[in-house]
């Protein structure tokens, strides 16, 4: 069980914000920090990890890391953290990575059997790749068997299969090691996919709290679908225009009404709806 | 040919490098890694051996190790040992003179090394010192072979520093430069070619070993 309060002055996006966090984490919870850059997920972490200051109180099963008269040390909080740039040190190898946290062969190429890695565990971090790299950084990062897990986007800078993959695999290492973790994440599949439970944090406070159900799906009302996405451009062809929208990764066209051209702009955040017919899903 | 004053003039060399590491390491750390206001005037007082005559440094020196001085009389008391004129002077006087060439490389050092990485070791419960040698040094090699190879050729090609503070004593204080400016004055001009040719030789070869091994690192990291 982890219960903190956290109180911390901030330069965010909009000028000076306070950082203003009260939050009890179930043993073993998968938790997702999501929100707007700027909203204080990583230094949330980072407080968290012993990485920054803050005034406020962190308990960690009845074990006080952070109250008014000390600070645990970063050193001595045996957490595990995954950076969002891996920050692998360049000159071990990958084992050595790993076993720089630990001196625990055993454990150390357990980790790299699950994530794939033995064949390489020689091998220099700069001669790895993007996704082989974040899977070294998770391996390390849960070298010390840590109680708390904490990851600062730590897929974003992979492309869509690799992240895919690698969410399956920290899944898997999440329930192997029985981690409580806390990842800042945008992506809501990813979050859908991992978390059992998300926060959403808005200018350093926390506006939503639920399953990824619950705070996730936008469908309400009489919808029988309905995406988020991004106008890019109306265009007029003969007496239509088609609206081109982005939606996640996808590229859609839709045909709207000379009213709906004048009153949309482009670049808003727009919603695709409809409720009129049975979609049918194919493969 | 006499070879003293170049193994007077290499041995001060060595010793100032080595003294210069262990000062010019916690300094180029510390300014690596504040956010402190004295930040700017800790670095302008670093760097000010590299744009004020050696004169003016070497008469500060002179006077503050001087046997009138406190420092210069508390060593003399109760160390028996005599700042001015002597070898220890000059090692403490070139300390002054080539600190900037240990500090700036070991601070730019340090300061191109991931943050993350070296918070990452601080996660893996290990301390600012273990960090300091096992990750942020083996990662900034060049840096860490620039700051002793020039620091030590710097103090290798002093001359103004070493003359006023040392002056010429042979075995003593008469170190290369000083030797070809004496050869040069008495218009010895034979010797004179020969340790200039002899020193320009060891210079371009210190200077470029360093270059070779960086040119190496470089492909080693594929930069």
């Amino acid at each position: 069980m982890i219960e903190f309060k956290i109180n911390k002055k901030l330069h965010g996006s909009n000028g000076l914000m306070d950082l203003d966090i009260y939050l009890k984490v179930k043993e073993g919870e998968f938790l997702a920090l999501s929100g707007k850059s700027g909203a204080g997920k990583t230094t949330l972490l980072r407080v968290l990890a012993g990485l920054e200051e803050a005034s406020g109180d962190i308990k960690v099963d009845g074990k006080i890391w952070l109250d008014s008269k000390k600070s645990l040390a970063v050193q001595k909080r045996e957490i595990g953290f995954v950076f969002q740039d891996y920050a692998l040190f360049e000159n071990m190898s990958v084992e050595k990575n790993l076993l720089f946290v630990k001196d625990d062969k055993e454990l150390a190429s357990k980790l790299l059997g699950i994530t794939e890695l033995s064949e390489l565990k020689n091998r220099l971090p700069n001669t790895l790749s993007g996704g082989q790299k974040q899977r070294v950084s998770l391996c390390r990062a849960l070298m010390n068997r840590p109680k708390l897990l904490l990851m600062d986007e730590p897929l974003s800078a992979l492309d869509t299969n690799m992240r895919t993959k690698l969410q399956q695999e920290i899944l898997t290492l999440h329930k192997e090691f029985k981690t409580t973790t806390i990842m800042v994440s945008h992506d809501p599949s990813e979050i859908y996919r991992l978390a059992s439970r998300v926060l959403v944090l808005e200018n350093g406070k926390i506006t939503d709290d639920g399953t990824p159900k619950e705070v996730l799906l936008k469908t309400s009302g009489s919808q029988k679908f309905s995406f988020e996405g991004e106008l890019l451009e109306i265009k007029k062809v003969d007496v239509i225009y088609i609206a081109i929208i982005a939606i996640g990764q996808q590229l859609v066209e839709v045909v709207i009404s000379a009213d709906e051209a004048r009153s949309l702009k482009v670049g808003n955040k727009v919603r695709v709806s409809t409720k009129a017919f049975n979609p049918s899903i194919t493969q | 040919m006499n070879y003293e004053p170049f193994i007077l003039s290499f041995k001060l060399a060595s010793l100032t490098a080595f003294i210069l590491f262990i000062i010019g390491l916690p300094l180029a750390w510390y300014l690596s890694q504040t956010e402190s206001k004295l930040k700017p005037f800790i670095e302008s007082l670093t760097a000010l051996p590299i744009v004020l005559p050696p004169s003016v440094l070497g008469f500060y020196i002179l006077w503050a190790l001087s046997a009138n001085s406190p420092i210069g009389s508390f060593f003399q008391e109760y160390f028996g040992v005599k700042l001015v004129f002597s070898f220890t002077g000059l090692v403490v006087a070139s300390s002054f003179y080539s600190l900037p060439f240990m500090v700036q490389p070991l601070q730019n050092g340090f300061e191109s090394i991931n943050k993350n990485m070296l918070e990452a070791s601080y996660i893996a419960g290990k301390s600012k010192l273990q960090t300091i040698f096992l990750v942020a040094l083996p990662n900034m090699k060049q840096s860490l072979i620039t700051a002793i190879v020039i620091t030590f050729a710097h103090t290798v090609g002093e001359f103004g520093v070493v003359l006023m503070v040392g002056g010429s004593i042979p075995g003593e204080t008469k170190v290369a430069s000083v030797a070809i400016y004496e050869m040069v004055e008495i218009m010895d001009y034979s010797a004179a070619h020969i340790y200039s040719a002899v020193m320009v030789g060891i210079s371009f070869l210190v200077l470029l070993s360093v270059y070779i091994f960086n040119a190496k690192q470089n492909r080693k990291f594929g930069l």
